[in-house]
C-alpha cells in the first residue's frame, strides 16, 4: 500500500511541520517514508507545499504530483492541486480559509473549519495540526501510540510545553 | 664577530631571481626570523604564483604552492586545522592585490593569525613586466606603453593603507630593503608579524617595497634610485596599524 | 545502530562527515545545499571541529587545499554554479595529490540556471572538474541513508588514493527527508595527519621539508607525474567500481540511471513488470570509475538500454562506451529542474518495444 500525500498552503502555516509529523507517524508504524518540501526563493508568505510518501515498499519518487491525499490550507493551492488528486482520493480542506466547494464526484472531500476551531479552542496557529487530525481519522494512517510518539519526537525540546497542545489539536481534528 | 652564514631556514640552493632583485634579501630576512624564533619545525609557508612561485624550494620549512592569489585562503585552511603552527604567505603585488584581493581582504578582516609577506615592485615580474595593481601613475610597463593613465587604468591600490582600516589587522607595515638600515628595519617588522601570530593576536602584513631591475629596464643601482625617487613618495614607509586585535 | 531518525539528505551528509573524522569544513551558501553549512556550523564547534564560512567558493576550495595539504580530513560543499567556481582549486588539489571530499547538490544550469534538482553536471564531474589530465572519484548515492554511508567511503578512498572525491547529489536528495541511522556507539574522532607522511605539518626538525605542489616546469617531469597518477587511476578502476542491479537478471530492457533518477527508474520498472515487461534497473554508484563490467553483466539479456537522467542525456555517453555500442541505447529525461515522472519513463519503455 502506498499513500502519496500532498500538504499545501502558505509559508508560516506549518505545512512542513505537519508533513514531518505525518512522516514520523509513518516511520513509527514501520512503513517506508519520505518527506520533500517545495523550495524556492520566497521565505514567509509565499506558497509552500510538501510531499509525504508512506508506503509498504521502498519509495521511488518522493515528489507527489498526483496525491492520494491532499491537505490544503489556502485557495491558490486548492485551485492548483484539486484537479490532481487521484480518483478515489481524499481532500482535506480548511473551510475557514477556502470558500470553494469541490465539484469532483470521484474524490471525497472533508471540509473542516480548522482555523476557526483553533481560535475558539485556545489553539491559535494550530489549524494545520487540527486538519492533520482529520486526515488521521479518515485514513487510519496512525494509531494513538504512534501519534504520541511522533508528536514527542517532532516538537522540539525547547517547545516541550506545546506537546499537549499538539495532541489536543490532533484529538480535536479527529473528532470532526 | 659573528660569522655571516646562510640561515638554516633557507635551503642551500641557488635562487633563480634576477641580479639586483630584492626577493633574495627578503627571503633571507624571513629565514633569519624563523631561525631566531626557533620555529622552523613548526612553520608552514605558502608561496604564490609570480616570481616567488618556487619559494617552496628555497625555504626549509614545510611549504605549499597555492594557485594565483589564493595564498591567504590556503593559509587559512592550514591555520584553522593547525592553530599552533606558524603559517606565512609570501606574495607579490599581482597575486595579493589583483587576482587575490578578496582572499587578502577577508583573511585580514577575519583576523586570521597568519603573517603575510607582500612584495610590492609595481610590476608583474614573472610574465615580463606588465601593469600591476600597484603600478604608479605614469609608469611605463609592457601593457601601459604610454605610462599608466589614471583615466584609463585607474589608480594603484595602496594595500597597507587599505588593510589598516580593518579591525582584524594587528600589523600593517610598509618597509623596504635598499640599504642596511632599511633592511634591519624590515627584519624587525617581519619579526613583529611572527610575534603577533605567536600570541594569536591577529593578521599581520609586511609590505616590502622591492626592485625589479630587469622589468624596469634599469641597473640594480638605478633601480634602487627609482624606488627612492618614485615609489617611496607614493607608498610612504611606516606603520599603518599596530596592536593586538584580540 | 541508533534508532531511525528523519533527516534531510544534506543534514545526513553533514553528520556523516563528522563521523568520518572530517575536522574542517569550508563552504559558501548556495541553494539547495545550504543545510550542510547550517548543520555543521552548529555541530562542528561541539565536536572539536572547524566550520568556516568562506568569502567565496574559490576561497573555500583553497582553504580545503591548505587544510588537506596539512593532512587533515576536510570537506566543502556547493551546488552547480558554485562547483564551477571551485574547479580551479580542484585541479590544484588533484595535481598536488591531496585527498578531500567535495559535495555537489546539483541544480539546473547552465549559468545561474535554476534551483530545482538536476543532474546536468555529469559531464563536468566525470570529464573535467578543472583543467589538466586528472580524475576525481565520483559517488552517486540515491537514498538519504546511502548519502550518509557514502561519506565515510569517500573519505577513505580519497585518503587511500590521494585524490579528491566528489559526492554527486541533487536538490531532490539534498532536500528530502528519509529515515537514517548512525552508529551511536561509534566514537567521534577528528582526523589528524598521522599516516600521512607527505603532509605539510611542520617537520619538527625530524625530516626533510615536505612540499605540496602541482608545478613542474620540466615537461618530462610533469609527464612522469601525470603518468604515475594515471597508473593509480587504473588501480581505482580495477578495484573501486560500485553498482546496484535491480531485477536485471532476466531484463530485456535495462534502464540505466543514477542518484535520484534511479529511484524513479525503479518505480517505472515496477509498473512495467506489472504489465509483463521484463525490465530492470542498472544503477552506477560510482560514476568515475564507471562500473563497466557491472553494466555489461546487467545487460547480458538486454535487447535495449534506456538511460534516464535529469539532463539532456549525459551519462548516455558512458553507457554507450561501456557497452561498446553493442546494444541500442536510448534516452528519456527532463532537464532545467523538472523531475521526470515514473510514467514518462514507463511510456518510453513501452515505446522501445517492451510493450508486448
Amino acid at each position: 500500500m502506498t499513500n502519496d500525500i500532498l500538504l499545501a498552503g502558505f509559508g508560516g502555516q506549518g505545512i512542513l511541520f505537519i508533513g514531518k509529523l505525518l512522516a514520523y507517524m509513518g516511520l513509527y508504524a514501520d512503513k517506508h517514508v519520505s518527506w520533500l518540501p517545495s523550495y524556492g526563493p520566497e521565505m514567509r508568505g509565499g506558497t509552500c507545499n510538501c510531499s509525504v510518501c508512506i508506503s509498504d515498499d521502498p519509495i521511488g519518487s518522493p515528489l507527489v504530483l498526483d496525491p492520494d491525499i491532499l491537505l490544503v490550507m489556502n485557495t491558490p493551492s486548492y485551485d492548483k492541486f484539486i484537479g490532481n488528486v487521484k480518483a478515489g482520493g481524499k481532500c482535506f480542506i480548511d473551510s475557514s480559509l477556502i470558500e470553494e466547494k469541490c465539484d469532483r464526484s470521484d474524490i471525497e472531500c472533508f471540509y473542516v473549519p480548522a482555523t476557526e476551531l483553533a481560535n475558539s479552542n485556545g489553539l491559535k496557529g494550530m489549524a494545520n495540526v487540527i486538519l492533520l487530525g482529520k486526515v488521521i481519522k479518515e485514513t487510519g494512517i496512525a494509531s494513538q501510540e504512534v501519534i504520541e510518539k511522533a508528536v514527542h519526537k517532532v516538537v522540539p525540546p525547547k517547545k516541550a510545553n506545546l506537546i499537549e497542545a499538539n495532541l489536543k489539536a490532533l484529538k480535536l481534528g479527529m473528532e470532526q | 664577530m659573528p660569522e655571516f652564514k646562510r640561515p638554516h631556514a633557507l635551503c642551500n640552493v641557488p635562487l633563480h631571481y634576477c641580479p639586483g632583485c630584492t626577493h633574495g634579501i627578503v627571503h633571507r630576512l624571513v629565514a633569519e626570523v624563523i631561525d631566531e624564533m626557533g620555529i622552523e619545525g613548526d612553520t608552514i609557508g605558502v608561496c604564490p604564483v609570480g616570481c616567488s612561485v618556487m619559494a617552496y624550494d628555497y625555504f626549509n620549512c614545510d611549504m605549499l604552492e597555492a594557485s594565483h592569489g589564493r595564498s591567504p585562503a590556503v593559509a587559512t585552511g592550514i591555520k584553522r586545522a593547525n592553530p599552533d603552527k606558524f603559517v606565512f604567505t609570501y606574495q607579490g603585488d599581482g597575486d595579493l592585490a589583483a587576482i587575490g584581493t578578496a582572499e587578502t581582504v577577508h583573511a585580514a578582516t577575519r583576523g586570521e593569525n597568519i603573517t603575510v609577506i607582500f612584495i610590492n615592485n609595481t610590476t608583474y615580474g614573472m610574465t615580463g613586466g606588465q601593469m600591476a595593481p600597484t603600478t604608479i601613475p605614469g609608469q611605463i610597463t609592457q601593457t601601459t606603453p604610454y605610462g599608466r593613465n589614471i583615466n584609463v587604468e585607474g589608480f594603484p591600490v595602496k594595500v597597507c593603507e587599505m588593510l589598516s582600516q580593518l579591525d582584524g589587522v594587528a600589523l600593517a607595515e610598509r618597509v623596504t630593503v635598499i640599504d642596511p638600515k632599511s633592511i634591519m628595519n624590515a627584519k624587525k617588522a617581519i619579526r613583529k608579524g611572527f610575534e603577533f601570530q605567536k600570541n594569536k593576536q591577529g593578521f599581520s602584513i609586511i609590505e616590502v617595497l622591492s626592485t625589479c631591475p630587469t622589468n624596469w629596464g634599469k641597473t640594480p643601482i638605478e633601480a634602487i634610485q627609482r624606488l627612492k625617487d618614485e615609489m617611496i613618495p607614493y607608498y610612504p614607509l611606516g606603520v599603518f596599524k599596530e596592536g593586538a586585535v584580540r | 545502530m541508533s534508532e531511525l531518525t528523519l533527516m534531510k539528505g544534506n543534514e545526513a551528509l553533514a553528520e556523516a562527515a563528522i563521523r568520518a573524522g572530517c575536522k574542517c569544513f569550508f563552504g559558501y551558501p548556495i541553494t539547495p545545499q545550504t543545510e550542510i553549512s547550517a548543520y555543521l556550523s552548529k555541530r562542528m564547534p561541539k565536536v572539536g571541529g572547524v566550520f568556516l564560512q568562506a568569502e567565496s567558493e574559490v576561497a573555500a576550495i583553497n582553504m580545503v587545499y591548505g587544510c588537506a595539504g596539512s593532512g587533515i580530513r576536510c570537506m566543502t560543499s556547493s551546488s552547480s554554479p558554485g562547483i564551477s567556481l571551485k574547479t580551479e582549486g580542484i585541479s590544484y588539489i588533484a595535481g598536488a595529490d591531496l585527498p578531500c571530499v567535495i559535495i555537489n547538490v546539483q541544480r539546473g544550469g547552465p549559468g545561474l540556471g535554476g534551483i530545482q534538482p538536476s543532474q546536468a553536471d555529469y559531464w563536468q564531474v566525470t570529464r573535467a572538474l578543472g583543467h589538466g589530465d586528472f580524475h576525481v572519484l565520483v559517488f552517486a548515492p540515491s537514498t538519504v541513508q546511502e548519502m550518509a554511508d557514502t561519506v565515510q567511503k569517500a573519505f577513505d578512498l580519497a585518503d587511500k588514493y590521494r585524490m579528491p572525491a566528489v559526492i554527486l547529489a541533487d536538490g531532490l536528495l539534498g532536500q528530502m527527508m528519509e529515515p537514517v541511522a548512525f552508529d551511536e556507539d561509534a566514537e567521534i574522532k577528528m582526523s589528524d595527519a598521522s599516516n600521512k607522511p607527505w603532509a605539510a605539518t611542520g617537520h619538527k626538525n625530524q625530516r626533510k621539508h615536505n612540499i605540496i605542489n602541482s608545478l613542474y616546469l620540466q615537461a618530462e617531469e610533469l609527464e612522469e607525474k601525470v603518468r604515475k597518477r594515471f597508473e593509480r587511476y587504473e588501480q581505482v578502476k580495477a578495484n573501486e567500481t560500485m553498482a546496484e542491479c535491480y531485477k536485471t537478471e532476466d531484463a530485456e530492457i535495462v534502464v540505466a540511471a543514477y542518484g535520484s533518477t534511479a529511484r524513479l527508474a525503479k518505480s517505472a520498472v515496477e509498473l512495467a513488470r506489472k504489465e509483463g515487461i521484463k525490465a530492470g534497473v542498472f544503477r552506477p554508484i560510482t560514476l568515475w570509475p564507471y562500473p563497466v563490467n557491472e553494466l555489461n553483466e546487467a545487460c547480458k539479456n538486454a535487447k535495449k538500454v534506456l538511460v534516464t537522467e535529469m539532463s539532456m542525456g549525459q551519462m548516455v555517453d558512458d553507457v554507450k562506451l561501456a557497452l561498446n555500442c553493442r546494444i541500442p541505447v536510448e534516452f528519456v529525461g527532463r532537464t532545467g529542474g523538472v523531475i521526470p515522472s515514473p510514467a514518462e519513463i514507463l511510456n518510453k519503455i513501452k515505446e522501445m518495444g517492451g510493450d508486448k
